[in-house]
């Protein structure tokens, strides 16, 4: 998967260029989508500059951000294509990880803790295979990777240790304060192996531990929301997401600290088929 | 590299030699929705690796998107098989139902039909009762299209939340051309699935209108490859340009459908037909995008925007329009 960023500022794209720097350019330079960070109005490029979010898809409606948060604009710009004009794989709005061929994948509303626990899990021993966007073939059932910058917001940010790895710290977003954690060298270098998923969770954090066994019929409706291109995809998505559900098991996981979530994802994992 | 080399590259040119051209050829061609058409048109040629993958991609959608639109107009054929008139299947949905090339990897958005005007309110009726509803509620919008335009308020399905736009001509009412709608009805063709499509003649005729009779020429590239593509299918040996301009001559429409020939010829055929003397402006402002895919010359799209809505009203009528939108 790969990006061509445009901007009328340089700024965000240094940055970009800086938390990506162990990234592969796009093969043959050619990029799956194009993003624009764009003044929104002329004057908007130098009195107090303003990042209109543009690209092959875009929002009519998604509000500008200061050129501050360049970074956040850069990225909301690649997610945004994604969301919107992604066809190669069924799309779900999910972190992942793996470990030994096994996957795990975590999907929840935001705020739900699935960024956090995956950016946890892929700095002990697990490789993250994404925070955001989980890719499931539609052939094959496979996961595929995309692991981008983990977006780490307010208190989840001093979790991070990996301190080389973090992007400038981005405050008073929208979504309050957020900082960008590259994946670690292992996940970056496999982006290519795709990995079977072996367990579906959906974990809630700051609850007493909880855990619950979720049917098959719910997962699906749950997936279905939690997908952006499952109706675009037709019977093909349908196909691929009844094969997932059907073949791998899914809990409800309340978890009430991250040790604990870590400790309750290392045994489910251990126990999933 | 810009919207002239995906022109180009459809016409059968060279194809990029370097990422910068294949970055912008694609992005040009997604926002001018011929992404599809496109990776149809060099199915099978030499392209990088990750070319043909974007490519494989933008033909499955295609491909997807077809099977939807055909569902749509097989929903909209049962809700009004009581009603019992005609229904014509218009543009994209069109061509994909008749099997044509000018639907090969076509994207198609709304549901495009025509009934006969007197029949209107039957078919209106009829959708309402099979779970269409109205997008805009304003009831300025809603008396708006009712009073001036060639067709019903969109209607929007409640669970498959598709489009439908009813038209009843291929013009608005207040346009100075005044197409002759009965006989794009009484001429259309049956499919054989219960539902129709116009005539040969009458298709080209409503995409020249499409394009050059209405609107401010947004996705005019698109609408000039259909136009391209129906008429190499028609056939443009002298009998059947002379059907077409007579054709275009009964709807008024002899002129727009000349030019749209003239533009169709010069950007995606031999290019050998001499222009008159407004299209390079119209030439100019088709292309009007760059490699990024921005659009370009503002003042061209300026021009075409304050033409388009010369062309649909009368200025003391545009003048109202003007207030009773600005007012809201």
């Amino acid at each position: 998967m790969g990006f061509r960023i445009g901007s009328d500022w340089g700024q965000p794209i240094a940055v970009v260029e800086r938390l990506y720097a162990g990234y592969p350019k796009p093969d043959d330079g050619i990029a799956d989508f194009t993003v624009r960070l764009e003044a929104g109005r002329p004057w908007r490029r130098f009195v107090r500059p303003s990042v209109a979010i543009r690209g092959d898809f875009i929002l009519p409606d998604a509000a500008p951000v200061t050129l501050a948060h360049g970074l956040l604009a850069a990225e909301m710009g690649m997610n945004l294509q994604m969301a919107l004009g992604y066809r190669r794989h069924l799309l779900l709005h999910a972190a992942s990880v793996e470990r030994g061929g096994r996957a795990i994948l975590m999907t929840g509303l935001s705020g739900a803790g699935k960024s956090t626990l995956a950016m946890l899990l892929g700095e002990v021993g697990w490789r993250l295979l994404g925070d955001e966007f989980a890719l499931l073939d539609l052939e094959s059932g496979l996961l595929h990777p995309f692991p981008r910058a983990i977006s780490l917001k307010n208190e989840a940010i001093a979790l991070a240790r990996a301190t080389n790895r973090l992007g400038p710290l981005l405050e008073n977003t929208p979504r309050g304060n957020i900082r960008h954690l590259c994946p670690n060298r292992d996940a970056v270098a496999r982006m290519d192996e795709p990995a079977k998923p072996v367990l579906i969770l959906f974990p809630r954090f700051g609850h007493v531990e909880a855990v619950r066994p979720v049917g098959s019929a719910e997962v699906f409706m749950r997936l279905t929301q939690a997908s952006t291109n499952y109706v675009a995809l037709g019977r093909q998505g349908f196909d691929a997401l009844t094969r997932l559900v059907t073949t791998v098991s899914a809990k409800a996981i309340d978890y009430a600290n991250t040790a604990g979530g870590l400790a309750l994802v290392e045994r489910l994992s251990s126990e999933a088929q | 590299m810009s919207a002239r080399s995906l022109v180009q590259v459809l016409s059968g040119g060279v194809l990029p030699h370097e990422a910068t051209g294949w970055n912008a050829l694609i992005a040009v061609a997604r926002a001018e929705l011929l992404l599809g058409s496109l990776a149809f048109r060099l199915e099978g040629a030499a392209v990088p690796a990750k070319v043909a993958a974007i490519f494989a991609d933008a033909r499955a959608q295609a491909d997807q998107g077809h099977v939807a639109a055909l569902w749509e107009a097989e929903m909209a054929r049962r809700a009004l098989a009581a009603v019992d008139c005609p229904v014509i299947l218009l543009k994209g949905t069109a061509y994909a139902a008749a099997g044509l090339q000018a639907g090969m990897g076509r994207s198609i958005g709304d549901l495009d039909i025509l009934v006969p005007r007197d029949r209107l309110d039957e078919v209106e009726a009829a959708l309402l009762r099979a779970d269409w509803e109205w997008v805009k509620p304003d009831p300025y919008d809603d008396a708006y299209y009712r009073r001036w335009m060639h067709e019903l308020p969109p209607l929007i399905h409640k669970a498959r939340d598709r489009m439908i736009d009813v038209h009843h001509t291929i013009l608005p009412l207040t346009a100075r051309v005044k197409p002759d709608s009965g006989g794009l009805i009484a001429d259309s063709i049956a499919l054989g699935n219960g539902l129709r499509i116009l005539s040969r003649e009458d298709m080209i005729v409503h995409a020249a209108a499409h394009l050059l009779a209405d609107g401010d020429l947004a996705g005019g590239l698109r609408n000039l490859w259909d136009i391209h593509c129906l008429r190499a299918e028609f056939g443009s040996e002298a009998g059947s340009s002379l059907r077409l301009q007579a054709r275009a001559d009964r709807h008024g429409l002899g002129s727009q459908v000349a030019r749209a020939i003239r533009l169709s010829d010069q950007l995606y055929g031999a290019g050998t037909e001499w222009l008159n003397s407004a299209d390079p402006l119209v030439v100019r402002r088709l292309l009007a995008r760059d490699g990024w895919a921005r659009e370009i010359r503002p003042a061209t799209r300026l021009g075409f925007y304050v033409r388009s809505h010369w062309l649909r009203m009368p200025p003391a009528m545009l003048a109202r329009h003007l207030w009773a939108k600005a007012r809201r």
